[in-house]
């Protein structure tokens, strides 16, 4: 069968169930097509041979009644796979093989579906671009010298560009719904404690969760299902019914609420992104949804706030990379000075820079100032979105405040950097879950997205949301093959 | 506010980062950019606030302290830098 790859997930489950196609074809498909996908980077580690062995076994004994029985996929590099390694796109980690799996992978393989290699991102998942990783920049399969988004960066570049038929990431700020917004895909990031955080390198942990990324919504509700589950390794995992959000799915969103926070609107923001997000109010409008105007008055807050809280987490988080038990070393004089040798060559820019932001808040003298004073604030935050659920069920926004832009073009100015999760940022602060879908192009033929943030828990709310938009949307994602020789 | 050099190099020692004079200088020019970025923070009253700790809102669960993971002692010590087989091996700490 030829184009496999140009398949969707739900198709490819399809044809395996109904014997159309076997494991050993699908996953040949995708690895070959990642062969000659060099040029975009998109993977760290590949591990196409062992894939290929994997899908031979599950088509002698196949268990077709798994939710993605041989399904072959490429995951992000946050997460540890036992015996594969696994780098965090950082130096430090760059001979790490993990002992163990993380919780979230490990319900992907339960399900059947089977590596194929570890994606490139941002080092610990900080940044906005994919710049700032060990590994180089990924290239977004929508123009060349374009950037992925990130720090998903690899993984929505895979997805684009048809090298997996779905994946994950992880969400800290803004980490799947921007590069899935960069690259005309979907992505998920659920509610905080819906899905494992035990196995994923920590970044900050009363934020970081991790998601699917998707070519529709479809898809993107399968793999939810798969990875969202109660565990007793992560303490803030939360014990709740989950939906089967594939089989729940619905386009019938009739009366649902939908509120447009009006501090979205902000200084700046390119004309194209408004008028993508007044057609957006008119496809849910179609849709049956009822448009209500809503104040999120704290908003403006919410970065500064992100850049206290994320900074100081991820200092405590990275304290343990030293040398010592594994990862990178540098060799030094005495104890403290391969210390402060090994952080200092293992770490990049970015990442170096928000442990001293991280510090500097943590300090002695400065806690109550910076910290403590983000925590309240983002008590502000949360309160904000309580009152506007008490009008709505969900709340419609731009995903970013832009389109994808050049690779090089912001890495000089952290700051302008930061300013790219303006809109994704406060979701994680809330604890919330939000969806990035595509919803059209800009005059460049960039995609554009838009964001659906919904209740705590209430994926399936939202999911149907995007999934009904979707339908009236109808985008189509503009990708060329250009990097295919 | 400003964060100067000796801050920089304060911080440095903190978070046990080695830092020369070019990457003190680079550093403190960021961080004074995204101070005044964050110092927005301060148009907003918060004395009678009560600190958000967590968003998960659930309390912890108990479970049974039980051993489940294998000796993985070999693959453990295969992953640090300089070892001896048996132990990690750093640079001398006592005279």
């Amino acid at each position: 069968m030829s184009d496999i790859t140009k398949q969707t997930l739900s198709e490819l489950v399809n044809n395996i169930k109904k014997k159309k196609l076997s494991s050993s074809e699908v996953t040949k498909a995708f690895v070959d097509r990642s062969e000659k996908s060099k040029e975009l980077n998109t993977y760290i580690t590949e591990d196409f041979s062992n894939a290929l062995d994997k899908a031979k076994k599950f088509d002698a004994n196949p268990n077709l009644d798994l939710k993605l029985p041989g399904i072959p996929m490429a995951v992000k590099d946050l997460f540890c796979t036992a015996n594969l390694r696994t780098t965090a796109g950082s130096k430090i980690l760059n001979n790490f093989e993990p002992t163990y799996e993380s919780t979230v992978t490990q319900n992907i393989w339960n399900e059947g579906a089977i590596l194929i290699g570890k994606l490139n991102c941002d080092e610990f998942a900080m940044g906005s671009s994919n710049e700032t990783s060990f590994f180089g920049n990924v290239q977004n399969p929508i123009d060349k010298n374009l950037v992925p988004g990130g720090s998903s960066g690899g993984s929505s570049s895979a997805v684009a560009a048809q090298l997996t038929p779905i994946t994950i990431g992880t969400d800290t700020g803004g980490s799947i719904r921007q590069p899935a917004s960069f690259t005309g895909t979907v992505g998920l990031k659920p509610t905080y404690g819906s899905c494992s955080r035990y196995g994923i390198v920590a970044f900050a942990s009363s934020l970081d969760q991790a998601g699917p990324m998707a070519q529709n919504v479809k898809d993107c509700a399968l793999l939810q299902e798969v990875i969202s589950s109660y565990d007793q390794k992560d303490s803030t995992s939360i014990d709740f019914k989950r939906n089967q959000y594939s089989k729940e799915l619905t386009k019938n969103i009739k009366g649902k609420k939908i509120g447009i926070p009006k501090e979205y609107r902000v200084d700046g923001m390119p004309k194209e992104v408004d008028d993508l997000w007044q057609k957006g109010i008119e496809y849910a409008k179609d849709c049956g949804a009822e448009i209500i105007d809503i104040s999120l008055p704290h908003t403006n807050y919410a970065l500064p706030t992100y850049y206290i809280v994320a900074p100081a987490e991820a200092s405590s988080n990275l304290a343990r990379y030293d040398g010592v038990k594994y990862g990178f070393r540098a060799d030094g004089e005495n104890l403290i000075d391969m210390y402060e040798k090994t952080r200092s060559e293992g770490f990049g820019a970015e990442v170096q820079r928000r442990i001293m932001i991280g510090t500097y808040v943590l300090s002695s003298g400065y806690y109550d100032a910076y910290y403590l004073k983000a925590q309240k604030v983002r008590k502000l935050i949360k309160n904000d979105f309580d009152e506007a659920y008490k009008k709505v069920d969900a709340i419609l926004t731009p995903s970013t405040p832009s389109s994808a832009f050049k690779i090089g073009e912001k890495t000089n100015d952290p700051v302008s950097m930061y300013l790219n999760d303006i809109f994704t940022v406060p979701v994680n602060l809330a604890g919330l879950p939000g969806i990035s879908i595509p919803a059209g192009h800009d005059s460049k033929g960039y995609p554009l997205g838009l964001q659906i943030i919904g209740k705590v828990f209430d994926e399936q709310n939202i999911l149907n949301i995007a999934y009904a938009m979707e339908e009236k949307i109808n985008f189509k994602n503009k990708i060329s093959d250009w990097w295919i020789k | 506010m400003s964060i100067d050099l000796k801050t920089i190099k304060h911080i440095s020692k903190l978070s046990r980062i080695s830092v020369d004079e070019k990457k003190a200088e680079k550093l403190a020019s960021d961080l004074n950019s995204i101070f005044d970025f964050i110092e927005k923070l301060n148009e907003l009253k918060t004395e009678n606030l009560e600190p958000l700790t967590s968003v998960a809102e659930t309390t912890l669960k108990l479970r049974p302290d039980e051993v489940k993971s294998k000796n993985l002692r070999e693959q453990i010590i295969k992953n640090s830098p300089k070892d001896n087989e048996d132990y990690f091996v750093v640079p001398k700490v006592i005279e």
